[in-house]
């Protein structure tokens, strides 16, 4: 029945893309409207693919009709698809900013073809059943990502991007290493190998290995060098599509991970969540400090990567599917916000002529549009209700207490104040008219680059208030384990 | 029961829907800007005044949403609800027409009203919250929209202001997220039922229940400027004067007030809290409360100021009838809620008045206006008076019931405390008057006129001057604020 040719959902979300990147390639001239069209098509294809696991809670496609642990098989749940629809949609209303806000014609040859590349591993990750398969996608993602942070051209994107490939590089390399671990002990890859073997040290050492190298891919802190510069420096879309989009693949492989191979030590997780807290902290600290607005953005994602691996330190089985959930929901919030604010500060830079925060509210010209988003997208990532950051906070606070783990909520507490200091600097900046030099200039608006971020920014907060059905979507499958 | 069940959510949606349209107005369409923000406000009162006749008829009203398993979005419209979405109704027409009359040519006025509805909505939301959590909701809302009022004027001075008044705010919404957290995890609920719902926990848990009361009092404490999370107040006084008068009337310290309410009768319940110890220190801090503002007001030469200490102080009156634990303090107290928000409003748009048509910002530089602008200055004392506790006007009213709850609660100090507090407010407001009325304008200051009251500045405070001598004078008239407090009590007391 599975041959290569049936056509089914899986199979196009995998190979659509990987077409149209070639295809973008090819016909440079074409590339807006291959990319466009093949984003619409893959978002169709998650919408079909949602439509049916809603039904069925879980699919599984053997690729060419071979089943694992021989051939690759495609596999697909509530959770899996929820990133797919992270992915599809939010690439969506990038690409129609990036539409807007590439005006380079070079930079639009080559943004998308590796867009969807990207796009391309990163449904292939979300989708993925074996973990040599993994690592081949991470490789892809990381080429693609890489290439779409010197896309801008300048001096330091490239120093950046140089940067951002050695972290990948050596990251991808540790993931193999653990994977190769993995064969030795167990001659097999996929998940079903992994949930079926017996805990032994050995495994455990290839699973450290993997771990480290998806922190150092998910940038938690003290890991996260590369990644302030590398999203402050790339254009507004990409540096939408590497922070919302790009870091939420290794954290979702962890997340994968950890559930089939739990962590065999308490004080393993309770490190975790202590450089997430650091990261917290550290992240925080640094945005308070920046002086460019995107490169506060940037240092907010180290903040709230580290609020996610809050979210993951949950030991023992108290409350580990819930701590689970908390962190798929505050993955999906980061994400979209994220990409509303990247979207939301490019407007503002291109509008403003800098993106120095002191002098922001020198400029005569006020993108008033764009510094809305930036504070709706502000509003969800510092967590206040009824957003969807909100509704994670809310998940991950309730589970800690529950589980007695105030030091996890004083954390997350001091990290959301943080953010209301560091985000209230660039407010100021955009409320402040007192030193305003000449008169309130007329400025662009209602552009696609604006209301791409708008949607965004809006899905960010109205989301909050579907948080049941979306995670009893999420739950399809029993992604976490919990068999009823 | 009801044959239209979503009119709390109407009500909600008219001045939350109008929000987003009046951001959208370009700044140039003045007047369908007008039409809308007064349009949607009389819609509105007329709508709560239906509500009222229904919630007076016994219907009951209760809209549900799950937001998470377990966890509800949910509206009521309680008759305690009621007293405060009138308040709310009444005033913010009243305060639109005067915003309109204030910044008529002004800068940003888009953006001004889009967030003054905003407010109101919060306001509301806080009003019918039938759960901590959705209070939580509309509470940290109320944070965001009055922030950008605040700092309206755009200087280093607001932003200042404003950066404190959001640490405030924020810091007690977070620990508020903490509480409402707290009691979900203790009680399995977080639904506003009279009685409370910690009853059966108490025994077993008295310590995490007594944490828990001091965690959310303190974090409704901060809007309702409770000592010594009171610094906000004052310094939030840079905001145009529609601004300060709605904070200081319905929207921010009132819901911090209302949210004290809410907790002590109905996640506590008056006897657990009693029982558990709290409300006597709660008392306590409210009585200093009341004391310290008054003093502070005294020395206080910028009108507003002094005027903001005030409220630190008239606020606490509120705090103190729910802390005495007597349903006749309760009265006074749910009376003050409606009494202060007319008084302090009056005060606040007339001292609107003079600082935009006298330039006068300033207590020593009030000699001698009463005569420039008669009807302001009227209006301004007949709410100084009121606040003093002159009977019949609406202050006393308040301040009777609750030294009759003091004697009722056996806490006879509340006699000395009050009449303590009356002195130091005509210490306060007297000398106001005096150089109002019964001094000279000097000749520097004179003729000097900064420009014209119109009607829309000069009618709002002399129509809510007007409300307090009604609700002081009619206080027994049935449909008064006070009667209406009657039957609030009885159920909070379930008597």
């Amino acid at each position: 029945m599975n041959n290569l040719m049936s056509l089914d959902p899986m199979t196009l979300a995998l190979f659509l893309p990987l077409f149209g990147a070639m295809a973008a390639f090819i016909a440079p001239r074409a590339a807006s409207v291959i990319g466009l069209a093949t984003v619409l098509a893959n978002l169709g294809a998650v919408g079909w693919l949602a439509f049916e696991i809603r039904a069925a809670a879980e699919l599984i496609t053997p690729l060419g009709g071979w089943a694992p642990p021989l051939g690759i098989a495609l596999r697909a749940d509530g959770l899996s698809v929820a990133m797919l629809a992270l992915t599809g949609a939010v690439g969506l209303l990038v690409s129609f900013s990036a539409l807007d806000a590439l005006r380079d014609a070079r930079q639009r040859q080559y943004f998308w073809p590796l867009w969807l590349l990207l796009l391309t591993g990163l449904n292939g990750v979300y989708l993925g059943t074996d973990i040599f398969n993994l690592y081949v996608m991470i490789e892809v993602i990381a080429l693609a990502a890489v290439g779409l942070t010197v896309l801008s051209g300048t001096r330091e994107a490239v120093r950046a991007g140089l940067e951002y490939m050695y972290a990948s590089i050596l990251g991808a390399l540790l993931f193999l290493m653990g994977v190769g671990f993995v064969y030795l002990q167990l001659g097999r890859l996929d998940f079903a190998g992994l949930i079926a073997a017996t805990p032994s040290a050995a495994l455990s050492a290839a699973l450290a290995l993997m771990v480290v190298g998806l922190l150092l891919k998910t940038a938690l802190f003290p890991l996260h060098f590369w990644l302030p510069a590398a999203h402050a420096n790339a254009t507004a879309p990409a540096s939408a599509l590497l922070s919302g989009l790009v870091v939420k693949a290794a954290l979702y492989i962890f997340l994968r991970l950890s559930t089939y191979m739990p962590l065999p030590d308490e004080i393993l997780v309770t490190l975790l969540g202590a450089l997430g807290a650091g990261a917290l902290l550290w992240g925080s600290v640094q945005a308070l400090r920046a002086e460019r607005l995107k490169l506060l953005v940037a240092w907010s994602t180290v903040a709230q990567i580290g609020l996610i691996f809050i979210a993951f330190a949950r030991a023992g089985q108290v409350g580990l599917v819930e701590s689970w959930k908390a962190a798929a929901l505050l993955i999906l919030a980061h994400g979209i916000a994220k990409s509303a604010m990247f979207l939301a500060a490019g407007r503002i830079k291109d509008e403003v002529g800098h993106d120095i925060i002191r002098d922001l509210d020198r400029s005569a010209i006020r993108p008033t549009l764009a510094q809305f988003t930036f504070a709706l997208a502000a509003i969800s990532l510092i967590g206040l209700p009824p957003s969807l950051g909100f509704i994670g906070k809310w998940s991950l606070m309730e589970g800690a207490l529950q589980a007695g783990y105030w030091h996890w909520v004083v954390a997350t507490m001091v990290g959301t104040l943080l953010s209301v200091a560091y985000f209230s600097r660039v407010f100021a900046g955009f409320l402040r008219f007192d030193r305003m030099q000449g008169a309130l200039a007329e400025h662009k608006g209602w552009a696609l680059a604006d209301l791409a971020p708008l949607t965004l920014a809006l899905a960010a907060i109205s989301l909050g208030l579907m948080a049941a059905p979306i995670l009893s979507f999420i739950e399809l499958g029993y992604p976490f384990g919990a068999m009823p | 029961m009801s044959d239209v069940p979503l009119l709390p959510l109407f009500i909600l949606m008219t001045s939350l829907l109008a929000s987003p349209v009046l951001f959208a107005l370009p700044e140039s369409a003045a007047r369908l800007r007008t039409a809308i923000n007064l349009g949607m406000a009389m819609l509105k009162l007329a709508l709560v005044a239906w509500l009222g006749w229904k919630v007076g008829q016994g219907v009951v009203y209760d809209l549900r949403f799950t937001m998470l398993p377990g966890l509800e979005f949910k509206l009521q419209a309680d008759p305690l609800a009621m007293l405060f979405i009138s308040l709310s109704a009444v005033l913010w027409l009243i305060t639109t027409i005067y915003s309109i009359g204030y910044l008529e040519h002004g800068p940003h006025r888009a953006r001004f009203f889009g967030f003054f509805s905003l407010c109101v909505a919060a306001t509301v939301g806080i009003a019918m919250a039938g759960n901590l959590f959705t209070f939580l909701i509309f509470y940290e809302l109320l944070t965001l929209a009055t922030y950008p009022l605040v700092i309206h004027r755009g200087t280093a001075e607001a932003l200042r202001a404003g950066r404190i008044y959001l640490i405030y705010t924020l810091a007690g919404g977070l620990v508020l997220l903490i509480g409402t957290l707290g009691l979900w995890v203790l009680a399995g609920t977080t639904d506003f039922t009279p009685g409370g719902v910690l009853e059966d926990v108490v025994t077993e848990h008295r310590l995490a229940a007594q944490i828990l009361f001091v965690v959310l009092v303190g974090a409704l404490g901060v809007k309702a400027a409770l000592f010594p999370f009171h610094a906000w107040l004052p310094i939030a006084m840079v905001a145009p004067a529609p601004v300060s008068a709605l904070l200081h009337a319905v929207a921010v310290v009132k819901a911090g007030a209302f949210g004290i309410m809410r907790v002590v009768y109905e996640v506590f319940g008056i006897e657990t809290a009693q029982a558990l110890g709290m409300t006597a220190p709660l008392a306590a801090l409210a009585g200093i409360t009341i004391i310290y503002g008054s003093l502070k007001a005294i020395t206080q030469d910028d009108i507003k100021k002094r005027l903001a200490y005030s409220t630190v102080s008239q606020v606490s009156y509120i705090t103190l009838g729910v802390a005495l634990a007597s349903p006749i303090a309760a009265v006074g107290a749910l009376a003050h809620l409606i009494h202060q928000g007319l008084m302090k409003i009056t005060m606040f748009m007339a001292a609107g008045n003079l600082a935009e048509g006298l330039g006068v910002k300033k207590v020593s530089q009030m000699d001698g206006v009463g005569r420039e602008m008669p009807g302001t200055m009227l209006a301004f004392s007949a709410a100084a008076l009121a606040m003093i506790g002159l009977p019949p006007l609406a202050g006393f009213v308040s301040k009777w019931y609750l030294a009759q709850g003091g004697l009722d609660a056996g806490a006879g100090w509340v006699i000395a405390l009050l009449l303590g507090s009356s002195l130091l407010n005509a210490i306060y407001f007297l000398p106001m008057l005096h150089r109002a009325w019964f001094r000279d304008r000097a000749d520097t200051a004179s003729g000097t006129s900064y420009r014209q009251i119109g009607w829309m500045l000069a009618a709002p405070p002399i129509t809510t001057a007007l409300m307090v001598l009604a609700v002081g004078g009619f206080a027994n008239a049935p449909f008064s604020p006070l009667e209406w407090t009657r039957f609030v009590v009885a159920i909070e007391y379930q008597e």
